[in-house]
């Protein structure tokens, strides 16, 4: 199995490199660069191309990605045009932030979802089945936005049950149990929005499954040996329904990372997403660069992720 | 123990689905009963009701969407009427089920050895090591030569054959004093199939079941059965010994099925085939008899107005009176379709 995962690592590679030379060219497609926006009508336009000339913005576009591309295979992304520190040392920080935030999330995700879509299953057709189907379809038609500015005005402003902005209380210092606790806590909002708005899908994918493995030939064997009704569905159904939502755990995650593009705009929270918007409104290239590759290549090592643990689950599957 | 004790003895069974609020009856007034050390085959066109009635008996009917009425009686209790925590009680230890496609039939999830011990855990107060060496014990006995090796396996590391061999285990392993066997070699090819009946016959043999064998294979009737119900359109309509009804076909439909055998050595090439087909479960014709529909060149008169079962010769059951004025269509004048 290692062998097997070391290639499709590997495998990356070239998936990457792809990837790179399609985010160079688009990037270089976008209309202006980082010095358009300090313009102003009194600036020496030859200072400016000064600056071009230096940033090597004016190499044909082939120079500047083999440039760029070299610097990248070693993590070194280059300077933020705004922020003016080292992208790798901006981005690091914040995906920290982000990859936490996710974590959080999705913990509280199938913390709801899980029990929410075997009950509904089970109880199909019961009133309970019917407010959890209820349930989901609110939160199926409720757009991201929306729910994030509600809890954020409700829970933030009204009730002031949480932080409104930030990642964690300046007053802590890093590594105490105060500062673990603040960062946390700064989290769970959007955290809870993220999950809450993720849990449709799984739940109606749960309760589907479950209610199609009833009427399975193998839960009919299940139950003609005569075991009790909770050990059938305990042993027979939830096991193999769950299998599924395990095989979807690596894009799940992939997806919560690229859906905190939104979610950490609107709460304020510094991760990457809130540097993704910020970067494109001030066409920070070597920025946006960056964190499209490394958004690609999360979702590269999410499928890989949803391979291992599906070859892991199901002995039906080895991955090739 | 008598061998020819009276295992189940089924009256009046009728098995409705809910179709849109309306219950219909798969299995319409079935009447039949199992002898210890029987193989009792039930046997009749796809969509007669057999696996109603297999599934009946071991109670594994959905109850929101299906009732069960009449009687099933087992050991003085009637199962048709039993709830399902005491219906744990028998299915799987005193009643086994054998299902059709041993492909699906498994979890894929769990290993062999797992499967069949799941119902020696609760059937028994055997210790762990005692189940395992009688999952070992089993698989020897259904004819598998690794026990040991086979049962760390999961299904799909298993052919067909093997897998209905590790159904039949699963259904045998409390020694269960009927097994129902719904199609058990239906999916399997023919080499496989006779060895698979093969070791029904033993295991009957061995332990004095009576065993309800489910098939639409006239072939495999007359290799294992004792005794015969033929079914249409959710009744028996006909009941015999094997030898008898081989010898002696009377209903209509039992000659037409019989007809419809391809044979061998007949000079007439061309299949018989019964005109017409088994009317659905919401457009079946509740009087009169049920097969009349096909066979159009017998005139009415013929028909019982509510057909029944007349006992013909001892054991010999047939139901409705048509029979005795049955010939087949290109007997009369000569037409042929
Ligand atoms: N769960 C169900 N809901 C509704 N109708 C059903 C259900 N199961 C079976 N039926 C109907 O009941 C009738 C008898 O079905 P059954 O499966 O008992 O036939 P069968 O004799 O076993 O046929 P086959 O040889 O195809 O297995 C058919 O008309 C079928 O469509
Ligand atoms: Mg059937």
């Amino acid at each position: 199995m290692w062998k097997i995962i070391v290639r499709r690592v590997l495998i990356m590679i070239p998936q990457l490199f792809v990837l790179s030379l399609l985010i160079f060219i688009l990037a270089k497609q976008l209309p202006g660069d980082p010095f358009t926006g300090l313009l102003t009508p009194d600036t020496d336009p030859n200072r400016i191309e000064e600056l071009r000339e230096l940033a090597g913005l004016n190499d044909p576009w082939y120079v500047q990605y083999v440039n760029w591309i070299g610097n990248a295979a070693q993590g070194d992304f280059g300077k933020s045009y705004t922020y003016k520190i080292k992208v790798s040392t901006l981005i690091g920080e914040k995906a920290l932030n982000t990859f936490w935030l996710s974590l959080v999330s999705a913990i509280i995700l199938y913390l709801i979802a899980i029990p929410l879509g075997v009950l509904a299953g089970r109880y199909q057709d019961t009133i309970f089945d019917k407010i959890i189907v209820f349930y989901s379809f609110v939160t199926y038609a409720i757009p991201t936005f929306v729910l994030a500015l509600i809890f954020l005005f409700i829970f933030g402003y009204q009730l002031h049950w949480f932080p409104t902005v930030g990642s964690v209380d300046v007053k802590y210092d890093p590594g105490t149990a105060g500062y673990f606790w603040s960062k946390l806590y700064h989290m769970l909002l959007p955290a809870i929005t993220t999950a809450i708005l993720g849990t449709t899908s799984v739940i109606q994918y749960l309760r589907s499954e479950i209610i199609d493995a009833k009427s399975l030939d193998y839960v009919r064997t299940a139950r003609s040996k005569g075991i009790p009704v909770n050990k059938v569905y305990s042993r027979h159904i939830f096991r193999n329904s769950l299998l599924p939502i395990a095989a979807f755990l690596g894009f799940t995650i992939t997806g919560l990372l690229v859906g905190s593009i939104f979610i950490e705009t609107i709460f304020g929270y510094p991760g990457m997403g809130q540097l993704f918007i910020s970067s494109l409104l001030s066409r920070d290239y070597s920025v946006i660069t960056a964190l499209v590759m490394l958004f690609g290549l999360l979702a590269l090592l999410g499928s890989l992720l949803s391979d291992i643990i599906m070859s892991i689950v199901d002995p039906r599957i080895r991955i090739e | 123990m008598n061998s020819t004790e009276q295992l189940l003895s089924i009256n009046n069974l009728h098995t409705g689905f809910r179709i849109k609020d309306t219950y219909f009856d798969a299995v319409d007034g079935v009447s039949i009963s199992l002898k210890r050390n029987e193989i009792l085959a039930v046997v009749g066109e796809s969509g007669c009701g057999k696996s109603t009635l297999a599934t009946s008996i071991i109670g594994l009917h959905d109850h929101n969407k299906t009732r069960v009425e009449g009687e099933i009686i087992y050991k003085g209790i009637n199962l048709a009427k039993l709830d399902e925590e005491k219906f744990n009680k028998i299915r799987g230890e005193e009643i086994g089920m054998i299902f059709q496609d041993p492909l699906s039939a498994l979890n894929p999830l769990m290993r062999i050895g797992d499967q069949i011990e799941e119902g020696l855990a609760f059937h028994t107060k055997m210790s762990k090591e005692q189940r395992e060496k009688r999952v070992f014990e089993l698989l020897d006995q259904v004819g598998i030569s690794n026990p040991k090796r086979i049962a760390k396996q999961f299904p799909h590391q298993l052919s067909g054959g093997m897998r209905q061999r590790v159904i039949i285990a699963i259904a045998i392993s409390c020694k269960p004093n009927i097994i129902i066997a719904d199609e058990p070699t239906t999916a399997l090819d023919v080499t496989i199939q006779a060895q698979i009946l093969d070791l029904l016959k033993d295991l009957q043999a061995e332990t004095g079941a009576g065993i309800v064998l489910i098939t639409h294979d006239l072939g495999v009737v007359a290799e294992v059965a004792d005794r015969v119900a033929v079914m249409y359109a959710g009744q028996i309509i006909e009941e015999a010994s094997v030898e008898e009804l081989f010898a002696n076909p009377l209903h209509p439909y039992t000659r037409s099925l019989f007809n419809s055998i391809p044979q061998m050595n007949s000079e007439n090439e061309k299949l018989q085939v019964i005109q017409g087909i088994v009317p659905s479960l919401t457009n079946l014709p509740r009087t009169g008899c049920r097969f009349s529909a096909r066979i159009p060149w017998i005139s009415e008169g013929m028909h019982e107005e509510n057909p029944t079962m007349h006992e013909v010769s001892p054991g010999h059951l047939v139901r409705c009176t048509c029979w005795q004025h049955f010939h087949f269509e290109s007997e009369e004048g000569g037409i042929t379709r």
